[in-house]
């Protein structure tokens, strides 16, 4: 990396406000020490909070290409690194045979059809070899098998890919990397070894309410201020599905659009199901904010 | 420096933290990248490198505070170049903090009425400068704090906290609050704001007791201190003998675990079991690679889930027990074809409608406690006459296709321990298992029959914590 992107902590907060995101204290350090050091960051926490909006917005702020990872079960070396276009390669073949029928060695037909030009390059290859500056987001990395949580590793540890047919390719630049968890299972102790942590929890009172104000177009500072105390209060009910940041947000725009500017027990019954998604949840809720009947 | 953070790792692993070589290695080298005199940043910069695991935070955070207590703004240790505390600083330090001991100090030149009404103000106002400040205040005045009386902090936090009468201040300041506003608070206003004001009395305490902390650490040393402090993990935290608060960590940790054991659950049975060759789909596969079945293909096998009964000693102590393990179970019920669940004192109550009633497994594992009809005589353990009726009522309809599992500590009171329906309940069902709360050390001491049960089943399992509990059922499916 050599160069120094952030100047200090200081900087990075600042930054990713001004592409509207609301970092605290914690989440500019570690973005700050893993550009630093060149380690990637494992993100964890409940769903909603804004990991993936974490890494998209570092790389706004850093004027970088996000280069997308979306994992899911299944996910293997093919979708994640490179394949050979296979169907390309056989289209070559016949027509090369057509052109000069029986008289070629395989080296040749191997030094055609094995390079560049018949190569898919899949996201983790991509970053690898960019030359631009790219941040690379690994979403929802709990998703996929070991097997492809190893090879994760393998790239993350070393930054070059071996293709037996080209040799080894080594990054230009090491990227920053965002790995993003919901924790459904647990990840290797290596590849966390290897990470920083970032746990994101839903955000204080005063974050959520700078959040809604950033992202709620025409909303006034004391609705915004409601809407994160009532919120904040909903999430200390033991519920199936708190909350989340976006349904906050739904819930704020909502509430605009309705040209509502003060939340009273009317309004928060008739709404409260843009914030809960289970019946139950909205039932409780109800109860214990004493806003039934 | 390097001796500082060393010591700093070795506590982190006394308490329980696995912190490997590497992660030593990163957090020395985060640490150079941060301004020191930042605290905060100090604090994620170790964090972030020797933390994997959000459960662990809290024990993070408790040794980061005692071990660098004396450290940080408004507490000017200085460092000598090779970044040690500079002793000589840490003495002046130290006797300062001493004399605030003594009832004089920074609170000094204030009467109790004074700190409690600039206390409130500073709440009320939600002036967090001036809240730390008479925090410290508050502690000189109160707490009646010696050096070298063998008392621990919670003694100092009770006698600091019961002299400010923080429960009075909450009500005034809703008092306060409700004349405030032109109109009558409504029910919402009026919860929405006794939490901002119960927010900030939360931050007042924490603050307390840090101050606390910082002069026991001064008065005692880091060592001795964090061995006070010392806690177990929520996953090492045994059923037994949880405190309230222990409970409620408890309880946190059961919703990302069972999220993690029923995404575990559903791959290993995916994994384990292939269907038939889908010969078709292999054809089909196959014309990509010229007419070679080069990779087969399989049929989706019909999945098998296992009918799950669980049989739960609800009396007293192994109470707790029973309820977590009822609340993973059905959190899992997925997991299985049919759960049913039968709860049990001296009488015997089946409770699975409760659980099929409510959606929040919280309430059902709440009715299980108010209304299953579990007391036959005298409402002391008897695992004879339970497991008796049990046999009689739904012996019938246990079947191969069953996994029943025993939870209790098998402790009996001498009374007859009818084990021939743990043996007859074996014998007709797929599997059958044994959990005990107790530790193993304790099994078939006393009135504890484990064994006269147990080497009917197919494994007994010593479950304390959720550690272990979470093993057997990975073990399970
Ligand atoms: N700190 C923040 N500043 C600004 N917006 C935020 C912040 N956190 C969350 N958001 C908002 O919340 C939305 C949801 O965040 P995001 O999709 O990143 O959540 P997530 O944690 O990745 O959730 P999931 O686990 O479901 O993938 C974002 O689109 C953004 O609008
Ligand atoms: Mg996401």
């Amino acid at each position: 990396m050599g160069e120094n992107n952030f100047d200090d902590l200081a900087s990075v907060r600042a930054g990713l406000k001004s592409v509207n995101y609301l970092a605290d204290e914690g989440i500019a350090s570690v973005v700050f020490l893993a550009e630093r050091l060149g380690k990637p960051i494992l993100v964890e926490g409940p769903a909603g909070v804004g990991k993936t909006e974490l890494a998209k917005s570092v790389a706004a702020m850093m004027n970088s290409r996000l280069i997308r990872l979306q994992c899911y079960e299944g996910l293997d070396e093919a979708k994640a690194l490179y394949e050979w276009n296979y169907k390309k390669q056989l289209l070559r073949i016949q027509s090369d045979r057509g052109a000069n029928a029986g008289n070629e060695d395989w080296a040749d037909v191997q030094d055609d059809i094995f390079n560049d030009e018949f190569l898919l390059t899949r996201p983790l290859l991509e970053a690898i070899t960019a030359d631009d500056p790219v941040v690379l987001l690994i979403d929802e990395v709990d998703r996929v098998e070991i097997e492809t949580e190893a090879l994760l590793l393998e790239i993350l540890s070393d930054y070059q890919v071996s293709i037996p047919e080209l040799g080894t390719i080594k990054a230009k630049q090491i990227p920053l990397v965002f790995l993003t968890s919901n924790n459904t299972r647990e990840l290797s102790e290596a590849l966390k070894r290897r990470c920083l942590f970032l746990h994101i929890d839903y955000p204080d009172l005063d974050r959520e309410k700078e959040i809604v104000l950033n992202r709620v177009d025409g909303i006034e500072d004391n609705l915004a201020e409601q809407v994160a105390r009532v919120v904040r209060s909903i999430r200390q009910i033991e519920l199936k599905k708190s909350p989340s940041v976006s349904e906050t947000l739904d819930w704020a725009r909502t509430l605009v659009l309705l040209g509502i500017d003060n939340i009273d027990i009317e309004v928060a019954k008739e709404s409260l199901h843009i914030l809960l998604k289970y019946q139950s949840d909205i039932e409780k809720a109800r109860k214990e904010l004493s806003i039934e009947g | 420096m390097l001796d500082l953070m060393s010591g700093f790792v070795v506590e982190l692993r006394n308490a329980g933290l696995p912190v490997s070589l590497t992660e030593n290695l990163d957090a020395m080298q985060a640490i150079k990248h941060i301004p020191i005199e930042d605290r905060d940043a100090f604090k994620y910069a170790l964090a972030t490198t020797l933390v994997k695991n959000e459960q662990h935070w809290k024990a993070f955070e408790t040794v980061f505070e005692v071990y660098f207590s004396m450290r940080g703004p408004g507490y000017s240790v200085t460092e000598n170049e090779d970044g040690e505390i500079d002793e000589d600083s840490l003495e002046e330090w130290m006797s300062q903090q001493m004399k605030g001991m003594g009832g004089r100090g920074s609170g000094e030149d204030m009467s109790p009425e004074e700190i409690a009404e600039m206390l409130y103000r500073a709440l009320m106002n939600g002036d967090e400068a001036m809240m730390a400040a008479m925090a410290r205040a508050a502690v000189t005045q109160f707490a009646g704090m010696e050096p070298g009386r063998p008392v621990g902090g919670t003694y100092y936090l009770y006698r600091t906290l019961r002299n400010l009468d923080l429960d009075g201040m909450l009500e005034r300041m809703m008092e306060e609050a409700g004349e405030k506003s032109e109109s009558d608070l409504t029910t919402l206003q009026e919860r929405l704001e006794r939490e901002e004001f119960q927010n900030r009395i939360d931050d007042l305490k924490k603050e307390i007791e840090a101050e606390i902390r910082r002069r026991l650490v001064a008065d005692r040393g880091v060592e001795a201190m964090a061995k006070t402090l010392k806690k177990p993990l929520p996953e090492d935290v045994d059923f037994m003998h949880a405190s309230r608060e222990e409970m409620a960590s408890i309880r946190k940790a059961i919703q990302p675990l069972t999220r993690k054991l029923a995404a575990r659950l559903a791959r290993k049975r995916k994994h384990k079991r292939r269907g038939p060759l889908d010969f078709r789909a292999t054809v089909r596969q196959s014309l990509s690679y010229g007419g070679v079945p080069a990779e087969p293909r399989f049929r989706n096998p019909r999945p098998n889930k296992p009918e799950l009964i669980v049989v739960a000693d609800i009396s007293g102590s192994v109470a707790a027990f029973a309820r977590f393990t009822l609340h993973l179970v059905y959190a899992l019920q997925n997991q299985f074809s049919k759960v049913r669940s039968f709860v049990f004192i001296d009488g015997i109550d089946e409770v699975t409608r409760m659980f099929q009633d409510e959606e929040d497994i919280n309430n059902a594992v709440h009715r299980v406690n108010t209304e299953a009809d579990v007391v036959w005589v005298d409402g002391h353990s008897d695992y004879g006459h339970a497991f008796g009726v049990f046999w009689e009522k739904f012996g019938h309809e246990i079947s191969s296709k069953s996994t029943v599992m025993f939870l209790g500590d098998a402790r009996n009171n001498y009374h007859a321990t009818n084990a021939w329906v743990v043996k007859e309940t074996a014998k007709k069902a797929r599997s059958t298992f044994w959990l005990n709360p107790e530790p193993k050390s304790y099994w078939d001491t006393g009135d504890s029959v484990i064994s006269e049960y147990s080497t009917h089943t197919d494994g007994v399992f010593e479950c304390r914590n959720l550690r272990q509990l979470e093993g057997f059922v990975d073990h399970l499916a």
